[in-house]
């Protein structure tokens, strides 16, 4: 599905070079260099996450966003901060508490499973 | 600032301090690269052979600090003399009007997952909260006229100014801000101390016996303070460990350790809302690192992936509001 071009695709491009920063690099460094490797790698891991997930997260947030009646995270913001959406708390919340969710499952994934 | 650029600087300064006109600097290694500080470790070699070990430490910039590091140097001075484990203070000024600060270099262990994991440590693990707890009513005994230059801070204007100030809006801290000014401690104001700040695992010097000194204080300022219980226990500096005080100790032994010390009791309820606020706080300041090098002011992987874990802290305060 990534015509016109060639495999690997996105995703797989970006699994080759987290494979190749959790094995050669990390094995040919210590250190600091070494640790910036595995943040460099975890980085990656999130852009796999993303690029599967995101699509389909993007949809449902747009959908709860609307369910209040505001365009993105920054009109939800402000509608919370003046307090315009005060009888509707526990909506707000439960849609804060969803995107926060999709985030991590982007993000961290093992933080969301009670790690 | 190179290797050589230190030795130029320091020599004089130091061989004047420790009275030894032939004193050197050997093995100068800088410690980190942070955005706002540099900071090295080296050894000044006395005449007759003798080795001080030595921190330097100089402001590249001025970053979120509500003080200058200037400052920084009658505050540990003002903290050993309340009895608080402290680098001693060797030297302290400007250079090139930048200000400077040389202390002695306290051996031991500030890697959180090492003092969190490592065998060496299990003896100190079990000290640490308690140890913790004395340091801290020690620190909220120093006079506050031997440290003008800190001033008081109103921590929800003063954060809600920040994140503001970083345009990027998030609502789960919008229902922790609201969260927390329906429930700010009556109390919270009454008492006004030195607070470090930024007294957590990772600006600890731990020994196998446990804390050796507690370091890093650019973010001291003065206030209630309950804030630095607070922020101790916060999750991030669990570093993935289960216990609630740094990831090393209870919150009873934190609690008994500093009552015990400052005479005063504990209100865990004022503990946990400055816990909601230190978790707010840092992720605010994650929201801050990743503007560092979004910003191009320091390009860093680590500084950017830091900005995918503010939501690590939405979680927990939804979690700590009772909210999921």
């Amino acid at each position: 599905m990534t015509e016109p071009h060639d495999a690997p695709s996105a995703a797989e491009l970006v699994a080759a070079v987290r494979e190749f920063l959790e094995g050669d690099v990390m094995e040919a460094t210590d250190g600091r260099v070494r640790f910036h490797a595995r943040v460099a790698a975890n980085a990656l891991s999130m852009v796999e996450r993303e690029l599967a997930l995101g699509p389909g997260q993007r949809a449902d947030h747009a959908a709860a966003l609307a369910s209040l009646g505001v365009a993105d995270e920054a009109e939800l913001a402000a509608a919370i901060r003046s307090g315009r959406l005060d009888d509707r708390l526990a909506e707000v919340t439960a849609v804060v508490r969803a995107t926060v969710r999709a985030k991590l499952e982007v993000a961290n994934p093992s933080y969301v499973r009670g790690a | 600032m190179g290797a050589e650029e230190l030795a130029t600087a320091l020599t004089p300064l130091l061989a004047a301090h420790f009275g030894d006109e032939r004193l050197r600097i050997d093995a100068p290694r800088r410690l980190s690269g942070g955005a706002s500080r540099e900071t090295w470790s080296f050894d000044a070699v006395l005449a007759g052979g003798g080795l001080v070990p030595l921190v330097f430490r100089r402001e590249i910039a001025r970053g979120v600090e509500p003080f200058r590091q200037s400052d920084e140097g009658a505050l540990l001075r003002a903290a050993a003399k309340a009895g608080v484990p402290v680098p001693a203070v060797v030297l302290d000024g400007e250079l090139a009007g930048r200000p400077f600060l040389v202390m002695a270099r306290v051996a031991g262990e500030t890697i959180p997952r090492r003092i969190l994991r490592d065998d060496g440590f299990a003896g100190a693990r079990a000290e640490l909260a308690a140890q913790c707890g004395a340091a801290l009513a020690a620190i909220h005994t120093i006079p506050l006229d031997a440290v003008p230059a800190l001033t008081r801070e109103d921590p929800l204007p003063f954060w809600r100014a920040m994140l503001d100030g970083l345009g990027r809006p998030h609502p789960a801290f919008e229902l922790a801000f609201t969260w927390l000014g329906a429930r700010q401690p009556a109390s919270v104001g009454d008492r006004t101390t030195v607070v470090h700040g930024d007294f957590r695992n990772g600006n600890l010097i731990v020994g196998p016996e446990g804390l050796r000194a507690v370091i890093d204080w650019e973010l001291a300022h003065l206030g209630d303070p309950m804030e630095d219980l607070g922020w101790l226990c916060v999750k991030a500096w669990r570093f993935g460990a289960p216990s609630p005080v740094g990831g090393f100790g209870s919150r009873e032994q934190l609690f008994d350790a500093y009552a015990a010390a400052a005479g005063t009791d504990v209100d865990p309820g004022v503990v946990h809302w400055w816990e909601v606020v230190g978790t707010l706080k840092w992720g605010i300041m994650c929201i801050a690192q990743a503007t560092t090098h979004l910003s191009g002011a320091t390009r860093s992987v680590e500084l950017a992936a830091i900005g995918r874990r503010v939501c690590e802290n939405e979680w927990d305060l939804l979690d700590l509001m009772g909210a999921r």
